[in-house]
């Protein structure tokens, strides 16, 4: 398998490529710009189209017609131009169609700047657009999620015929490292019987998403709640690192949960016992990674690049049975990991004499 | 007997949901008859959009996508890039191609987008109740505009096909009426050039045809064709209204 | 000889046809169809041409039109 140096935004256009990807519809913004670049000098050659499209709106909705017809499809964005996105997502979600999306998110609101952050989590992991639906939505830390996440999002879109977001940031999407390119994983035959693709030899189909009657609403929502309870049920990922014997707990995702993991070996050789959980599924978020912990360790501390956003489900999953504190930075800005460490010293009281 | 006129192929047998005397059914007519006749029933893909127009996917028996307000165009191109020996078309009213989706018009017309669009205009908004539409006339009364559309605050209506018409990438506009059996015959010529255009892979086709609202024009069927004769065919283009070299030896 | 028939569950007793009939044979008839509509019926088929300009201006493509072979 290849090991090759390359930047984050352009791993996950080669996972793309890699993953039978066919099209890719998108608008220029950075800090995410190089997908498009890096699918423009690529993706042709290996049998794909790439369209830049007038606006990130008609991107999402090219993106929604394909994946009527059952190609695999894929768009990427940062932060304002997904919130644009989110009208086409909503009517994805609807008609439940396959399809990957890329926010590496930068730092808002408005117009904001072109850092990394964290603040789209709630559009992310809470529908984002209107109405009720959920995204699953990928959290990647490393040049290699980047990839895998990406392979992996292709296939958890097919297999419940629903949107996948990968949410990455700035930093990881501007960073080289190295990384595996490995051979797509085997995955089943997905069932395409509802693809609209000209109707010769069987019955005409609609794929569209109005409801006529409130009654066929209802039957339409519990339908969808099934699903999302379904996906809930069985798709929870999380990566647990010196979790099992800690008093405290860490909880972060991303770049931030990366920056945990050297908090946590500081804190060790201090004799601190310090863990992380490091959700990978912000949708459907982790719950289960927490069962294990809520009745057995003193605090947590969600590490975050917004105003406090995935510690309202940490504090869900743990019902609150602890403190759980929350340490921030915004605006572009990354914590360091002893900036970190200190923090959780300080709330949970553990800085030994002499050393503040 | 021979049965002369008959129910297209191209058309389910659900009854058309409009108003008495809408000639929304007419345009679907013309359009059902030009894909039997052509035999792409079975190989084209319709992108239906939010409006009167929207229902147009219970009645054409082809494969059907429901799109967003105004992203009909967009929704076309992504299943048109994707299944490019598909016949992909629009059927789009001019709130949904002239007001909220006009970007993809546009911009359809600047790539050369191989798709065929269907634009229904007939100056208001229908489904939301005779609201005014960026095609509505200067001084006609709606419900937002009730003491008549006034330009200077509102603006001069547009006429897209005109505006499509001037970018290399559309190969063949025509703006068309249905107000009389003469004027639905070059209707249905125009739509059936415009399907052609898409066989050849030749670009981007619009048709405009020129409808009626009698509901919210608070008209009778028959007042409304006339109005619809003395009033937007002077204000709207008419005609082919860019037709190349090689859709002519089509 | 010609025929020009109604199908009534699809009329919506707009009244195009009746204007465009060249023979004037065309009138609102005193029934109606499921949906309430007084449909449109043929006041005497002797006088039909097969013009079809009936058919092609009805909205809901209500009629149809037959004619003898030549």
């Amino acid at each position: 398998m290849e090991r090759v140096l390359m930047k984050g935004n352009e791993i996950i256009g080669e996972a793309a490529i890699r993953s039978g990807c066919k099209l890719f519809f998108g608008y220029p913004i950075t800090p995410s710009t190089e997908v498009i670049e890096y699918l423009s000098a690529n993706f042709p050659r290996a049998g794909g189209t790439v369209l830049q499209a007038e606006d990130e709106i008609g991107a999402i909705n090219m993106c929604y017609g394909a994946s009527c017809t059952g190609a695999r499809v894929m768009t990427a964005s940062s932060s304002p131009g997904i919130s644009l996105k989110q009208e086409g997502i909503s009517y994805s979600a609807a008609v439940e169609l396959p399809m990957v999306i890329v926010n590496v998110n930068r730092c808002g609101p408005g117009l904001g700047g072109l850092g990394p952050a964290q603040s789209d989590y709630f559009q992310s992991t809470k529908g984002g657009g209107h109405g009720d639906y959920r995204v699953i939505t990928l959290a990647p830390s490393t040049a290699q999620e980047l990839y895998d996440f990406t392979m992996q999002a292709f296939d958890l879109a097919d297999k419940h015929r629903n949107p996948v977001l990968i949410l990455s940031d700035g930093f990881l999407g501007q960073t080289m490292e190295p990384v595996v390119l490995k051979e797509r994983p085997k995955a089943p035959e997905y069932d395409k019987s509802w693809i609209v693709n000209g109707s010769k030899g069987r019955e005409k189909r609609i794929l569209a998403s109005y409801s006529l009657t409130n009654e066929i609403g209802e039957k339409n929502n519990l339908y969808w709640e099934k699903k999302y309870n379904g996906i809930q049920e069985t798709e929870q990922q999380w990566e647990e690192f010196y979790a099992e014997d800690a008093e405290y707990l860490l909880v972060s995702y991303g770049t931030t949960g990366r920056i945990c993991k050297s908090t946590v070996l500081n804190a060790r050789k201090k004799g601190i016992k310090l863990g992380l959980i490091r959700p990978i599924t912000l949708w459907p978020f982790p719950d289960k990674a927490f069962i294990p912990y809520k009745d057995k360790v003193k605090g947590m501390v969600t590490v975050e690049l917004n105003t406090g956003q995935m510690i309202e489900d940490v504090k869900l999953a743990v019902e609150c049975k602890m403190p759980v504190h929350l340490y921030r930075r915004q605006g572009g800005m990354l914590p360091t990991e002893n900036e970190i460490l200190n923090y959780v010293e300080d709330k949970f009281g553990l800085s030994k004499e002499g050393e503040a | 007997m021979e049965k002369v006129f008959a129910r297209s192929k191209g058309l389910t047998d659900v009854p058309f949901s409009f108003c008495p005397g809408c000639t929304h059914g007419i345009i679907m007519r013309l359009i059902a008859e030009v894909l039997e006749e052509l035999d792409i029933i079975e190989d084209t893909i319709g992108i239906s959009p939010v409006g009167c127009a929207g229902f147009s996917q219970d009645f054409f028996s082809c494969d059907f996508i429901g799109a967003a307000h105004g992203r009909a165009q967009a929704v076309g191109i992504g299943a048109k890039r994707a299944l490019p020996d598909k016949i992909v078309f629009t059927y789009q009213g001019d709130g949904d191609i002239a007001a909220i989706g006009t970007q993809h018009a546009i911009h359809a017309a600047a790539r050369g987008e191989k798709i065929t669009s269907i634009m229904v205009n007939n100056a208001i908004f229908g489904m939301t109740g005779g609201q005014m539409a960026p095609t509505s006339l200067e001084g006609m009364k709606t419900v937002t505009s009730p003491y008549g559309k006034d330009v200077s605050t509102t603006g001069y209506p547009i006429d897209m096909p005109t505006l499509v018409a001037n970018l290399p990438g559309a190969v063949y506009v025509a703006s068309v009426s249905v107000d009389s059996p003469k004027n639905i015959a070059q209707a249905k010529k125009a739509i059936k050039k415009a399907f052609k255009v898409q066989q050849a892979g030749l670009g981007f086709s619009l048709v405009s045809l020129l409808s009626t609202c009698p509901t919210n024009w608070n008209m009778s069927p028959s007042d409304s064709l006339k109005w619809l004769r003395e009033n937007m065919m002077p204000v709207y283009k008419m005609g082919e209204l860019k037709v190349t070299e090689e859709v002519e030896s089509l | 000889m010609a025929k020009v028939k109604v199908i009534e569950k699809y009329c919506k007793s707009c009244g195009l046809c009746i204007e465009v009939c060249p023979k004037k044979i065309l009138t609102i008839g005193d029934k109606t169809n499921e949906k309430g509509y007084f449909t449109v019926i043929c006041t005497d088929q002797e006088k039909c041409i097969g013009c079809t300009l009936c058919a092609k201006m009805c909205p809901d493509v209500a009629i149809e039109v037959y004619k003898d072979k030549k």
